[in-house]
Order: structure tokens, then C-alpha cells, then sequence
């Protein structure tokens, strides 16, 4: 099969944004986060610690490239050079792999700071799944870490892992989230395993399970796993959710329904935290110099 | 006297007859969605291999995931079990075995009468056992049975940071990007499987001598990593005893002692 | 702040939890472990301050289950040499 022909199923949308309200020239501090993660890279840039632009896309094969090309696509169109952005720090997998950035910082920290500008200083707990990782986060009400849980050995509970879901249905990664939500809640997967729990899957299919069933039952799985590993930290309100699996309603009302919480609608991309984070550090730093 | 052993694997099924502890047939068929079906396939071509009828059978054992799925066998015991029985028939020098299947590892402590000491596994994960191995092959678009020997034409070692079989999937399409030569790839995904296993060995302790037993003993590039790994030589079961069919010998074996034992 | 390094996959939960509150970075985990899992560092989770606190290296993160075996076998289990040696009790395991 010719690689053109073949549908990715996993292929989430790309973006990119400039903010009609600000101008960079008027600015003092311009800073700016990259956040290299093994599926995605953000760049956000900050004027004074508001969102001035930003774009998301796929990581490529080079992290350096990848970090390279997400600050370009950012920063088109604003006739911002980079070198006039103060300090850029870069967080995630990729994060000593940003050729212009001043600081590499975890992105546990960065995540904490991004929640606390994206959904306000009432934030005590964040959940990040990401590609290929799942994060739980305690923070204060300055979005600073109080603890922190990170997974990124175990496939489940990760966005590669409702990846090979999406592509062994055959259903875009995009609808996963509406498509589980049936009438009828299945029994969750019983594997935590995603190579035993598409075994499993196949099994359910062959008995005769509908596509939305059996997104159903792995959506119940992660949710429930997801919900165990935050439980290891304590879940205290206002809770909030990022990374990519944020767009996943089926996961996300699951996992609201098993910890009786409700989780704030995200009104920024939630991919985009750990980049916002790292931007905000980047001011915080700059100020810390300065005095 | 003549008595079976059925080894109810997640990926295969195994039969062994045999009779007076020598074996007359093994057959081993793919376990599927119907294990219940594949087992009677397995049991039929068994039996049909060694030229016997079902009722000349004295005693059935059944073993494996997939022990509960059958309704013909007299009675069941666990792998541990087994595994123990059929190795010390074999190799009575054996005091640590390891056991790596489809689904799950394992090893095994013995004592010189062949008795357990002590057991530890590998489960509900893939990266442990044979399902890695498989995944990478897949990922490799190589044939499983060519793995072990294109892993011992490798000429250098190469990390491998993953411990999922899905991220290392993704790593192992990087590194054929990287234009990196598939034999040190498939050495990789055999040393980091091996040290996995080795090191969930490690807790029931590793006395010598060693034997590796279960499907994945049959790939010998798995073997000569484990053996780096361990530092010294293992013993692995051949004919007419294959190490995937230890097992389901063990478990004739166990059939046999209980119709002679009464 | 408490730093849970390790993971969750489906044979189980692994983790070493360091309290940096508690930690002082002396250090003497790193020296007790025999299989050098742990490390002492600036604290990645706090970039505004400086202080050096324990943690489990980036290398074993994502095995620690198979780091740790040698210090935990099936039976005949004795007090972790990490844990014991720690004065203000700033490290534990999950498992």
C-alpha cells in the first residue's frame, strides 16, 4: 500500500494563533516556553505574561527541527525575530534539544504553572496525558509543585496508546471521545496492558461488540487507570485537565464520573500548558535577574 | 501406561503424550479465540501422532492461562508446578528455571528433589515476555524465527531506553530512520527483554545450573543474551522435549505419579 | 514536595517517593544503593531556588521495578538499605 493511500486514523489537527490584542512592540518582557514531547511540540510566546502566539504540531524525527520549525510557524506573520525574545526556556521530552533556548525545565513544573494561568490560582490538582506520557500534579495557588506522579514508562493511560485503539477500529483519533459514549456502559478492558487490551478488543469484536462498545470499554479502562494513579496523590478541588487526552470527552467524562469532580472546559488549546509554563518561567527568570 | 499432558497457553496450546515417562507424540496448536476447539484440535493431532484412541488415555493433566477453558481433563495443576516436574525429569541439575511465554515470565527456585523453594513472575505486561519479542518482529518486518539468528550477526550493541512494547515500537521505527542495521536493533530488543527477565529472576535468587524453558527459549538470540546477562552458560531443552512443550511434560509426568500413585 | 519517581503499568505500582521538604541532600541514599538508582541534584521541580535534594536517576525511572529487584526478593525480605539509612525519612517505597 503506497504510504499516501494509507488513512491515518491518529492524525490530530495542527494549529497555530496570533493574538489581535497585543503588540509586541509595546511590550517589556517577551519570553517564550517550547515544549518538545515525543507526539507534539508547542511553542508559545508571552508578552508580559499574556498569550501573544503559538502554534501546536506533530514532533518530527529531530527534536532540534522540531523545536525549530514549531517557533517559526508561532511566530509567522508577526514579524517577531527571535532574537528579540528575552528568554525561552524549553520543557518536555525534547526540552535539551532547543537550540535557542536560555533553560531546559521539567516539564512537571511547567505543566503546574501552565494549569494555574490557563485555569486560574484555584487549581490544586492537574492531570497532563500526553503522548506518551500521564502526569499527576499537586500545586499551589501560585501554580507551584507540591507533588508530583509521572508515568511515562506504561503505554496506558497515554495518547499513543488510544492511538492504537483509534487505528485498529479504523475511527480518526478526533471522534474516539464522542463515539464512546454509548447508552449502555460496557465492562472496561481488562488489561491495563495496550498490547493485551487490543487482544482483548479483537476478542470483543469478533463476539459481535459495535466500534462504540468497544471505545466504551477502553475508554473506561483509561479512566479508571488514570483515576488510580491520581488517587496515589490525593485529588483535591479545583482540578484541572491537560495535554492532548484533554480533548478526549470519553475519557475525560469518565474520569469526572468516578472522582465525583468536574473539571473547568478548557478555553485555550490544553495542549498547550507545559509550553505556557515555560514561558511564564521565562519571565519570572528575566525579573529575577533584573533585580 | 499412558498419560497426557495439555499446556493451555495464551498463544499456543501443547499436548504431550507419553507413556512409562518416555514421550510418544507432542502437537501444538494455535490457541485463538476458541480455546476450548483448539485444545480438542491439539488433543486429536496429539493422539493421532502417537497412534492411540482417547479412551486408552489413563489421566489427563491440564496446565496453562487457559486451564479453566476444558472440561476433559482429570485435573489441573499450576505452571510452577509443571515447569518444575518436566525440567527435573530433563536436566535433574536444574535448581533455577526460567520460564518465558507468550503472555508471562517466569522463574522458578528447585530444590535438589525437584521441589519449588520459590517462584517469581512477570505479568499483565508485555515488555516481560514472548508478546515483546513478537510486537518487535512485527515492527521489524522480520519473521519471528529469523530474529535469533540475524541478532547474533550484530556487530554492536544499541541502547534501547523503551520498557513498553509500544513505545519501543515507535523507537524501533526511529532507529531503522536512523538507518541503524536491523541485526544490532533485534540484539537490542533481545538484551533488554533479557534483563527484564533476569532481573525479575534476581528475586527468587539464580542458583546454577540455569535452564530456560517456554516458547522463547527456542530463539537463540534471547539465549545468548540472557546468557551475557547472567554470565554464564544455560541449559535449554531439545528433542524430543522442544522447551515450549516443558510444561504440558510436566504435567503428563504429574499425571503419570497420580495414576500410579493412586 | 513530594517527587513520586516510577510508574504504574499492569503487572503493578512502583514507586520511590522522595519528600524534598524533608530531604537535606546529604546523600547517603546514593552511596547506600547498590544498584545506583538514586542521585542528588538541584531540584527540577522548584527552577527559582537552588537547594540539592535526592532523586531517582533518569535511567531508572522507567525500570525501577527491575532496579529494585535485587533488594527485594520473593522471601526473606529485610529493611530497604535506601529507607534505613535516611535520617529525616524523606524516602520510601511503594511495593
Amino acid at each position: 500500500m503506497v504510504e499516501s493511500e494509507k488513512t491515518e486514523y491518529w492524525r490530530w489537527t495542527e494549529s497555530r494563533w496570533t493574538n489581535p490584542d497585543l503588540d509586541w512592540r509595546n511590550g517589556d518582557i517577551i519570553s517564550a516556553g517550547v515544549d518538545v514531547g515525543s507526539v507534539s511540540t508547542q511553542s508559545v510566546v508571552m508578552i508580559d505574561g499574556q498569550i501573544y502566539c503559538y502554534a501546536n504540531m506533530r514532533t518530527g524525527s529531530d527534536s532540534p527541527d522540531s523545536a525549530n520549525r514549531s517557533m517559526k510557524w508561532a511566530l509567522e506573520g508577526t514579524e517577531l525575530p527571535l532574537d528579540k525574545i528575552e528568554y525561552t526556556v524549553g520543557t518536555g521530552y525534547g526540552r535539551v534539544n532547543v537550540p535557542f533556548a536560555q533553560r531546559a525545565i521539567t516539564e512537571i513544573a511547567c505543566h503546574a504553572r501552565g494549569a494555574n494561568y490557563m485555569y486560574g490560582p484555584t487549581i490544586r490538582t492537574v492531570l497532563d496525558m500526553g503522548g506518551q506520557d500521564c502526569k499527576a500534579i499537586r500545586c499551589d495557588e501560585r501554580g507551584k509543585v507540591t507533588a508530583f506522579l509521572m508515568n511515562d514508562k506504561c503505554a496506558a493511560g497515554t495518547g499513543r496508546g488510544m492511538e492504537v485503539f483509534a487505528d485498529l477500529l479504523q475511527v480518526h483519533i478526533n471522534d474516539v471521545g464522542k463515539m464512546s459514549l454509548v447508552d449502555e456502559e460496557p465492562e472496561p478492558v481488562s488489561s491495563t496492558c495496550v498490547v493485551f487490551a487490543k487482544s482483548e478488543a479483537v476478542a470483543l469484536l469478533r463476539k459481535g461488540w459495535s466500534k462504540e462498545m468497544v471505545l466504551a470499554a477502553y475508554c473506561g479502562a483509561m479512566a479508571h487507570r488514570v483515576v488510580t494513579l491520581l488517587e496515589r496523590l490525593g485529588v483535591e478541588n479545583d482540578f484541572a485537565i491537560t495535554g492532548g487526552i484533554a480533548k478526549n470527552i470519553g475519557v475525560v467524562s469518565r474520569i469526572e464520573k468516578e472522582l465525583k469532580i468536574t473539571a473547568p472546559e478548557p478555553s485555550i488549546d490544553p495542549q498547550l500548558a507545559g509550553a505556557i509554563g515555560g514561558a511564564l518561567f521565562g519571565k519570572a527568570l528575566v525579573e529575577k535577574s533584573r533585580k | 501406561m499412558t498419560t497426557i499432558g495439555i499446556d493451555l497457553g495464551a498463544k499456543n496450546t501443547k499436548v504431550v503424550v507419553i507413556k512409562d515417562s518416555k514421550i510418544l507424540a507432542t502437537s501444538s496448536v494455535l490457541s485463538g479465540f476458541d480455546q476450548s476447539a483448539s485444545a480438542e484440535e491439539a488433543l486429536k493431532k496429539a493422539l493421532n501422532k502417537a497412534g492411540m484412541t482417547r479412551e486408552e488415555i489413563k489421566h489427563i493433566t491440564a496446565t496453562g492461562a487457559g486451564m479453566d477453558a476444558i472440561s476433559f481433563a482429570s485435573d489441573k495443576v499450576t505452571e510452577i508446578s509443571a515447569n518444575a516436574r518436566g525440567i527435573s525429569a530433563i536436566f535433574p541439575t536444574v535448581r533455577t528455571v526460567i520460564d518465558v511465554g507468550a503472555e508471562e515470565g517466569r522463574a522458578i527456585r528447585l530444590k535438589e528433589d525437584g521441589k519449588v523453594i520459590d517462584f517469581g513472575i512477570n505479568e499483565k505486561c508485555a515488555a516481560g515476555a514472548g508478546a515483546f519479542t513478537e510486537a518487535m518482529a512485527r515492527a521489524l518486518e522480520v519473521d519471528l524465527e529469523k530474529m535469533g539468528e540475524m541478532s547474533l550477526k550484530s556487530s554492536k550493541a544499541v541502547p534501547m531506553n523503551a520498557q513498553c512494547t509500544i513505545f519501543a515500537e515507535s523507537e524501533v521505527v526511529s532507529l531503522i530512520h536512523q538507518k541503524t542495521p536491523k541485526e544490532d536493533i533485534i540484539r537490542a530488543v533481545h538484551d533488554a527483554i533479557a534483563d527484564r527477565i533476569t532481573s525479575m529472576a534476581r528475586r527468587v535468587g539464580i542458583e546454577k545450573d540455569v535452564a530456560l524453558v517456554g516458547g522463547v527459549a527456542n530463539n537463540i538470540g534471547f539465549i545468548d543474551s540472557m546468557k551475557r546477562n547472567l554470565g554464564f552458560e544455560v541449559l535449554v531443552p531439545k528433542d524430543p522435549v522442544a522447551p515450549e512443550f516443558i510444561s504440558a511434560y510436566g504435567a503428563a509426568l504429574i499425571a503419570q505419579d497420580k495414576v500410579i500413585g493412586g | 514536595m513530594k517527587a513520586n519517581y516510577g510508574y504504574k503499568d499492569g503487572s503493578g505500582e512502583y514507586y520511590i517517593t522522595i519528600d524534598t521538604e524533608l530531604c537535606n541532600g546529604c546523600a547517603k541514599c546514593v552511596e547506600a544503593c547498590p544498584e545506583k538508582v538514586l542521585e542528588v541534584s538541584e531540584n527540577e521541580l522548584d527552577p527559582l531556588v537552588e537547594d540539592l535534594v535526592a532523586r531517582v536517576t533518569e535511567e531508572h525511572r522507567k525500570k525501577i521495578k527491575y532496579s529494585c529487584a535485587p533488594c527485594k526478593p520473593v522471601t526473606g525480605r529485610i529493611e530497604l538499605l535506601c529507607v534505613q539509612i535516611c535520617d529525616p525519612g524523606a524516602l520510601s517505597h511503594s511495593w
